[in-house]
């Protein structure tokens, strides 16, 4: 193809303004990759998802009870809109893992010997499936074989009621239950203690004096039937059975997170490309508009010569479209690269069978039409300035710009001012609108930069708060049943126990009005202080009264406020229904909770010095012997350690957090370079003849220089606060996004964090000045001259 | 009648007229004053014909050529060019109009400072109908050697060359050049004017030259002389000059 000669100007105008054109299209890719990693992530995550649900037949409903005879589960497939109805046991065991000082939890479940379960299928990774009559045979989770490990032909020694078995693995297995892996209660995985089994349902339910009878019933329903009458009748026929009440898959631990993770995904697709392309957009205006300005008179020969107003705003329009391809394209490169990376990261969080990042032409398509709307957003008024300019009048030399004393002068202050300020100061007075555009993109700069990096800050805070000051305990013991005081004073005399404060938890239905949420209730003793309540305004608070302490979170889920008083509904026991007062709010990060008096929950359930565990302070010289001890006891049914957590919290989200905040402040030095760079050049280039005519009066480099880089001065100080606002007001629309019953940001921003921000803006304007600074110093005076204005 | 339109009307003996304008009148609006840039004009220009119009900054020639060139319109008159009145024409018909019929040049010659002389002259050919190839049309200004420069490796008079190149390739059938030397010193103005001179005399086209230098009307057919934005004057050559021989 022959390049017409229009088509050869814009190639050359393009490469003219080579540098900033790359600065946009950098700010654009930021902007696009962004797009395309969660796009595309998000693409792959559902339909992975949802294909292993499909294929191995993920159940719609979940109830756990304590124990029911077989002959219930008739009853429950009859239930109108239920398709099939599948039950078995699951019990919680301690395990005995080599080279783990600490019990490990294992949870077995049940599986028929003779073929796969119906229901919640499993994906075998490695070995076999179980052979019918061979005993001490299981299947283990994936998470746990790798932590440890384990190959089939390994064994793991659990504490089965009270002795202590060996199971022996035959197969590794994944399951669409268990695609994010956590212990019952924690909100991160920790797959070296915890880990998932599936035994031969004959040799398990003896065990547990479980034979003909089960603990446990998934269901899946037909199409269109009502989750929540199913769910409704499903906790009438369990209610007699000590029935912990039924959830849907909107409630189930794994599919919760990996929900939960598909909705932040969605959010991300849409926030900071957003902003990335808002940025660009405005750089895109910034150039073209000046680059117009330039060419009036090209516009005017142009016309004169019979080019046509559409052929005129096509020439600028294909520029603009040529920057924002390059944009796409560098996006979605990067974009791939990263997502590859996320994919990966998320074989690390969830357990599927397989998790393949892949991009379709769709996704890419979307990408370079969104670039192209911003480009043609921001440039949409310079263009139509090129449209608009009537030939004749743009042959016709610019009129001089008009000036007038700034308001410094007026005021009678300019003796203050030297007369390079007061040019400064003219040029931003004359034309604010343009000052007023580039202080907002630099301060868009520092805003990226506060979001990018106030994460760290609120990680920091959550881990003080929530492992320094409410949770102090070094292991928290949890027991099978609700025992008795003794139990308590047993655990004090447990090796290197410096303290030990029992809890009581009770599974609860709270309800208020039509809102209703399964949660656990904690009830502390009113001395406690190894754990303790945090209010909103993060003091510890000491608890009165018989009434509930909420998260914050739970409260706004149940629209209820401290005061009123909501039905509490007890699902173990007696199973007691109470209208109980909500006494306060509590902030906390993870999960939703709720806490009592002890006394409070003792009255409730008409018992005397019940506990179902204890918080334990620990000697940690003799840690490992306590453990050794903990494994020994058959009552033991859990032990967490907060170091633990710690570890894994800071292991999984403060790492990701970490790496996301990283290419946060990539891309958001990308913006401030290419913001400040891009003022700075478009000054020069609007004023070359001024400072050229300067220097030829005599003005040193250094003088002439300092009028350029003192208005970017004067722009960057300007710009700086307002983005460290912009910032904060962004972050809090990052936490309002991320904000979930699962997980919850705090929106602390510390002054170190607007400190970086703010030192990173100054230092691209001052690397942006330096270039600019060299530029000037290479004026050629009289080919600058020589040039009319 | 005048002696200005017995003028006109004895230099268009046996010619077609290209353009008929009367009675334009342009008013500019620039802040709250009115500025009366033509006063009723009375205008021909036959085909073939090398006009010169002379007169003084601020006397409404450029004003005059830009309205005849279809890049502005006048407040009120009418303009025919050939059979078509082009006060009617809208935007899209005054681009057709340019594209399609007119050379111009400009005092400050407007090339592409990002193309070649040759892609200069290309960005005119490549919408014209019947243009000349770029090469043949800066050879017809003696710039047969310098296609590939760019506008900044080429001096003020090969611009304007350049220019005027640009402006006949495409074989229009009028010429508009508004102040062609009015950046140049003599000896390089004349130079252009001789290329000016070669495309009326060799391609017949009809030619306008805006200038306050009274020395190159000279080289006219007919020379009309405007002043606060009317005609004052109007004269025919009896003998034209060539172009190398003016002197200013």
């Amino acid at each position: 193809m022959i390049l017409t000669a229009i088509n050869r100007k814009l190639v050359r105008d393009l490469l003219g303004i080579k540098g900033q054109a790359l600065a946009i299209a950098l700010v654009m890719a930021s902007g696009i990759a962004t797009f395309i990693l969660s796009a595309a992530t998000l693409e792959s995550l559902e339909k992975t998802m949802t294909t292993y649900y499909d294929r191995h037949r993920f159940a719609h409903v979940f109830a756990g009870l304590k124990r029911a005879p077989h002959s219930l589960r008739e009853r429950i497939a009859e239930i109108p809109g239920v398709a099939a109805a599948a039950t078995r046991v699951v019990v919680d065991v301690n395990l005995d893992v080599e080279g783990l000082a600490e019990p490990g939890l294992g949870r077995l479940i049940s599986v028929p010997e003779s073929h796969e379960p119906a229901i919640n299928g499993l994906y075998l990774r490695a070995g076999r499936y179980l052979e019918p009559g061979r005993r001490g045979e299981a299947l283990v989770g994936e998470a746990f074989a790798k932590a440890h490990g384990l190959q089939p032909g390994d064994t793991v020694r659990a504490i089965i009621n009270g002795r202590r078995d060996t199971l022996r693995i035959v197969g590794i297995a994944l399951s669409p239950e268990y695609v994010y892996q956590i212990r019952p209660g924690d909100i991160l995985p920790d797959d070296k203690r915890f880990g998932v089994f599936w035994m031969s349902e004959r040799e398990l339910a003896p065990a547990f004096d479980m034979e003909g009878a089960f603990n446990d019933v998934s269901l899946v329903l037909m199409p269109g039937a009502s989750e929540a009458e199913v769910i409704r009748q499903l906790d009438d026929l369990t209610a007699p059975y000590g029935g912990l009440g039924a959830y849907g898959r909107s409630d189930h631990p794994s599919h919760q997170f990996v929900s939960n993770e598909i909705r932040e995904l969605r959010g991300m697709t849409v926030i900071a490309p957003t902003i990335f392309l808002l940025v660009a957009a405005f750089l895109l205006n910034v150039v073209l508009t000046r680059l117009i300005a330039t060419q009036r008179e090209q516009i005017a020969a142009l016309k004169a010569f019979g080019y046509s107003n559409l052929e005129v705003g096509w020439h600028y329009t294909q520029m603009v479209l040529a920057i924002a391809l390059l944009g796409a394209a560098l996006g979605t490169i990067l974009g791939a690269w990263m997502g590859r990376g996320l994919a990966e990261m998320y074989t690390r969080f969830f357990q599927f069978p397989i998790l393949a990042f892949s991009l379709p032409l769709r996704i890419i398509v979307s990408a370079i039409g969104i670039s192209f709307a911003a480009g043609l957003l921001g440039t949409l008024s310079a263009v139509r300035q090129a449209v608009r300019l009537p030939p004749a009048e743009a042959m016709r030399p610019e009129p001089p710009a008009n000036f007038r004393p700034t308001i410094v002068e007026r005021l009678g202050l300019q003796r203050l001012v030297s007369p390079a300020s007061r040019t400064i100061l003219r040029e931003l007075e004359r034309r604010p609108i343009k000052a007023g555009i580039s202080i907002f993109g630099i301060a868009m700069a520092a805003a990226v930069l506060v979001v990018g990096s106030f994460m760290k800050d609120a990680i920091d805070s959550i881990l003080e708060l929530q492992f320094q000051r409410a949770q102090r305990q070094t292991v928290t013991v949890t027991l099978n049943e609700p025992s008795h005081g003794r139990a308590l004073r047993e655990m004090r005399h447990l090796p290197g126990v410096l303290a030990a404060e029992p809890f009581r938890a009770l599974p609860v239905r709270l309800r208020h009005e039509h809102r209703t949420r399964r949660v656990g209730v904690t009830a502390l003793s009113d001395d406690a202080q190894l754990v303790r309540i945090i209010d909103l305004n993060e003091r510890v608070i000491e608890p009165t009264g018989d009434g509930l302490y909420l998260s914050a979170k739970l409260g706004e889920l149940l629209g209820v406020k401290p005061g009123e008083s909501i039905t509490l509904e007890v699902l173990e026991g007696q199973r007691p229904v109470v209208e109980i007062p909500v006494s306060g709010f509590i902030d906390d990060f993870t999960g939703l909770s709720a806490y009592m008096r002890l006394d409070a929950a003792r009255r409730l359930m008409r018992e005397e010095d019940r506990l179902s565990g204890a918080y334990l302070a620990a000697d940690a010289a003799q840690i490992d012997r306590l453990y050794r001890e903990l494994k020994k006891m058959p009552a033991v049914a859990g032990v967490a350690i907060r170091t633990a957590t710690i570890e894994s919290f800071n292991a999984i989200i403060a790492e990701n957090l970490l790496r996301i905040r990283l290419s946060n402040i990539i891309f958001a030095t990308i913006i401030a370079f290419g913001v400040v760079y891009n003022s700075a050049r478009i000054s020069l280039a609007e004023r070359s003849r001024e400072l050229a005519t300067l220097r030829v009066i005599g003005f040193t480099r250094g003088e002439a220089s300092a009028i350029l880089l003192g208005e970017l001065a004067v722009l960057t100080l300007l710009a700086v606060p307002l983005g460290l606002a912009l910032g904060y007001t962004l972050s809090a629309l990052v936490i309002a996004s991320v904000d979930s019953e699962l997980f919850r940001i705090p929106l602390i921003v510390r002054h170190s964090t607007y400190g970086f921000a703010a030192v990173v803006v100054i230092l691209a304007s001052v690397v942006s000045g330096l270039i600019v600074r060299r530029r000037i110093d290479h004026l050629d005076l009289i080919e600058v001259l020589k040039t009319r204005a | 009648m005048t002696t200005a339109t017995t003028i006109s009307a004895r230099a268009g003996i046996g010619r077609a007229s290209v353009f008929q304008a009367r009675g334009i009148t342009k008013v500019y609006h620039v802040g709250e004053v009115d500025v009366h840039a033509l006063r009723g004009v009375d205008l021909d220009l036959y085909e073939g014909e090398f006009m010169v119009l002379l007169g003084p900054s601020g006397s409404g020639k450029s004003t005059l050529l830009n309205i005849l060139g279809g890049l502005d319109v006048p407040t009120s008159g009418t303009v025919r060019y050939q059979d078509r009145d082009l006060t009617k024409y809208d935007e899209a018909a005054l681009t057709r109009y340019r594209r399609e019929h007119v050379g111009f040049v400009f005092q400050f010659y407007n090339l592409i400072p990002s193309l070649t002389a040759r892609e200069n002259v290309a960005l005119v050919t490549d919408i014209a109908v019947d243009p000349m190839p770029p090469a043949e049309a800066l050879g017809l200004v003696g710039l047969g050697e310098r296609l590939d420069h760019f506008p900044s490796q080429l001096s003020g008079g090969e611009q304007q060359r350049v220019a005027i190149a640009r402006a006949v390739a495409k074989r229009p059938q009028v010429l508009l050049c508004d102040e062609p030397t009015g950046a140049l010193d003599v000896h390089t103005g004349i130079v252009v004017l001789e290329a000016i001179e070669r495309v009326n005399r060799e391609l017949g086209t009809a030619t306008a030259v805006i200038t306050h230098n009274a020395v190159i009307a000279g080289m006219a057919d007919r020379v009309v002389s405007l002043s606060d934005g009317r005609i004052a004057s109007e004269r025919l050559n009896e003998t034209k000059v060539p172009a190398s021989q003016l002197l200013w």
